[in-house]
């Protein structure tokens, strides 16, 4: 066999003052990296395995472990770099697909740090959320042109409304792509939160039935588990036509991940691939979205609202305005930082427009056609704190979807092998030795205190700018400065430099 | 009376319940690095873990209620504490026949001869009140310590 060009990402430094044998990290790593060897009565590593996950790291008695980046230089060349030279290497060697797992990790522009808040001084009151009522509740849904009442009560019926006790959702994540234990774990931290988690393609599972009136079930186009009873399981139902990480792409989970549990929930037979086409091949256009999400209405008596879910991309303020004449209650629009299980490396890089832009192009355009109250607005792709999901609802969000940062909650590394099911997290995998890792009990209590943490974060920030309900935050944008940007990013963004 | 029991569905087998037992029945309980350092020889645990992938589970003494090694136990080493139920060997007594090793249905007794030959089992950290070390350590929670009627016997 030809020698292999590829270097190990990464070097196992292993302290052998620390080391007790205990081989810890031989039974933890799934990936086969640390070896016991008799004959030298010591742990060895097979570092080109290794995908620093951290999961020896953490487990480790006695902190015997570090992982550090191969230290081997390449010559010296800012545009033939290391990250360019390796991918072609896999693919003399592989031929294939580069694939990975998780959001982009090129350095796009950041938009949401050159965004700054505002707070009050002097003119007008600040609020300390500790001593005063703050308001984060928010209701996703289609708002009427007006209101009537009578006698001090609303008469007039208002369309269904998700209730959220903050404006966070967990993002779509599929049983298959993520273990059951990862999915019991939302399910039991959006219901003990009141917010919304959501099944992603993947089918609702017999175990998290229970947690349905905090599910939004997915209709994708690969349509796994959907029947009436799943419609009407869920307090919404999102189309989902495309994601940030690889807009334009299907979805293909591999046969071998298909066992019984997620064949009876795919409704799909064991061991057969789930691959879900690139386009709903019954939506050609804005018209036939209409029908499906009628369809969806009518299978669920028009008692719950209907989200699209679409990738950011170039024309996505003219795609929304369209998804919302289609009679969308909700909006989801997934930034390119949108995370996945696998995706093709070249397309989740390059595919897409960053969230920011895409929130702020939405909502003027929805607002100009003056349809913004036809659906509420979520975005997605990469939102990583409460300050974040702050600027995002001053740009215009209703609410956030957060889907990488509940995995790091639950024990995600970003090491994004997740394509590989053998995540030593037991978070994206479905061999049953790593899925029992996750214990959802743990994972459903760090979601709550992350939830828990980024409510009284909020409240901060809003009680800073001397605004007590959220409500008053959203699309205004006057509470927004940036730092850096150029004309047509400000123009865009709908926001002044700092110092105007 | 409170046992330690084990949640197989969510136990990791990473055997951290093993050094962390090993360690606090070691000469040196309260540091790792110095219990399998610095002691003569390995500190031994009391705690083993069954592994048969996927299945894994820690198991050790259930201090069953007609211990059938105190029975066994020829020099009245092994006894069963009247008051709080716990099982220990009197390691002064124990002469290392093993006939406990033998009659244990559970195999939760093991041979300590770093010493003189003495049998080593799981003595609760005893006490039946605060968790047991494995309890505590457990990464995932995949141990309890409760009051449960049926079964463990």
């Amino acid at each position: 066999m030809p020698i292999s060009m590829q270097l190990p990402d990464y070097l196992v430094d292993r302290d052998p003052n620390r080391c007790i044998t205990c081989k810890v990290c031989v039974n933890q790593c799934a990936n086969d990296v640390h070896h016991w060897d008799k004959d030298v009565d010591s742990v060895i590593a097979e570092e080109e395995k290794c995908v620093n996950c951290h999961r020896c790291v953490i487990y480790c008695p006695t902190h015997a472990l570090k992982i550090r980046r191969n230290p081997t230089e390449y010559k010296e060349n800012h545009y033939w770099n290391s990250s360019t030279i390796r991918g072609i290497d896999r693919q003399a060697e592989g031929g294939g697909v580069l694939l990975t797992g998780m959001g982009t990790d090129k350095p796009i522009p950041i938009y949401w740090d050159r965004l700054f808040l505002n707070a009050s001084q002097v003119t007008n009151p600040s609020i300390d959320p500790l001593r005063e009522p703050m308001e984060i509740r928010t209701y996703l849904g289609s708002k009427p042109d007006n209101v009537i009442i009578k006698d001090g009560k609303l008469i007039k019926e208002l369309p269904p409304q998700l209730v959220l006790d903050a404006p966070i959702m967990f993002g779509a994540l599929s049983f298959g792509a993520i273990s059951l234990s990862a999915v019991k774990s939302l399910a039991k931290a959006a219901t003990d939160c009141g917010v919304m988690w959501n099944t992603g393609e993947g089918g609702l599972h017999r175990d998290v039935y229970e947690y349905g009136k905090n599910c939004i079930v997915q209709v994708a186009s690969g349509r796994f588990g959907v029947d009436a009873e799943y419609l009407n399981a869920g307090s919404a139902i999102e189309i989902k036509i495309g994601q940030g990480a690889k807009p334009g792409i299907g979805g293909h989970l591999p046969g071998e991940k298909v066992g019984e549990e997620v064949s009876k929930t795919r409704m799909i037979p064991v061991g057969s691939d789930a691959i879900s086409p690139a386009p709903h091949h019954d939506i050609y256009s804005i018209e036939d979205l209409r029908q499906l999400i009628y369809a969806l209405k009518e299978a669920t008596r028009y008692t719950k609202p209907v989200s699209v879910k679409v990738s950011a991309v170039h024309n996505v303020a003219a795609i929304a305005s369209g998804i919302v004449r289609a009679g969308a209650d909700i909006v989801a629009i997934d930034g390119v930082r949108g995370g996945t299980g696998a995706a093709p490396l070249r397309t989740r890089d390059s595919v897409g427009i960053p969230a920011e832009l895409a929130l702020a192009a939405v909502d003027s355009r929805l607002r100009q056609e003056g349809i913004r109250n036809q659906a509420s607005l979520v975005i997605a792709g990469g939102i990583r704190n409460s300050s974040d999901i702050v600027k995002a609802i001053a740009l215009g969000a209703d609410a956030c979807y957060i889907g990488t940062a509940a995995l790091i909650t639950m024990g995600c590394r970003m090491c994004q092998t997740c394509y590989t099911g053998k995540c030593n997290w037991g978070i994206c995998t479905q061999d049953p030795k790593l899925v029992k890792r996750l214990n959802p009990e743990i994972g459903a209590q760090r979601l709550t205190n992350l939830i828990h943490a980024w409510s009284h974060e909020i409240k901060e920030l809003l009680g800073g700018m001397g605004i007590n309900a959220l409500e008053s935050l959203r699309g205004n944008r006057l509470m927004l400065r940036g730092v850096g940007l150029s004309e047509t990013e400000y123009r865009i963004l709908g926001i002044l430099p700092a110092g105007e | 009376m409170k046992r330690v029991y084990a949640r197989e569905e969510v136990c990791a087998g990473c055997k951290l319940c093993e050094v962390y037992c090993a360690t606090a029945h070691s000469e040196y309980p309260s540091s790792i690095l110095k219990a399998f350092q610095r002691q003569e020889t390995r500190p031994v645990a009391r705690i083993l873990v069954e592994v048969d992938q996927p299945l894994t589970f820690a198991l050790q003494c259930r201090h069953c209620e007609e211990a059938d090694c105190t029975q066994g136990c020829i020099t009245g080493a092994m006894t069963k504490d009247p008051e709080t139920g716990i099982v220990t060997n009197d390691e002064s007594r124990c002469v290392g026949c093993w006939t406990c090793v033998l009659v244990c249905p559970y195999g939760a007794i093991k041979r300590d001869e770093s010493g003189h030959k003495v049998a080593s089992k799981c003595d609760l950290c005893s006490n039946n009140d605060t968790n047991p070390i494995c309890v505590q350590k457990c990464p995932n929670n995949a141990l309890i310590f409760a009051e449960i009627s049926k079964g463990g016997d």
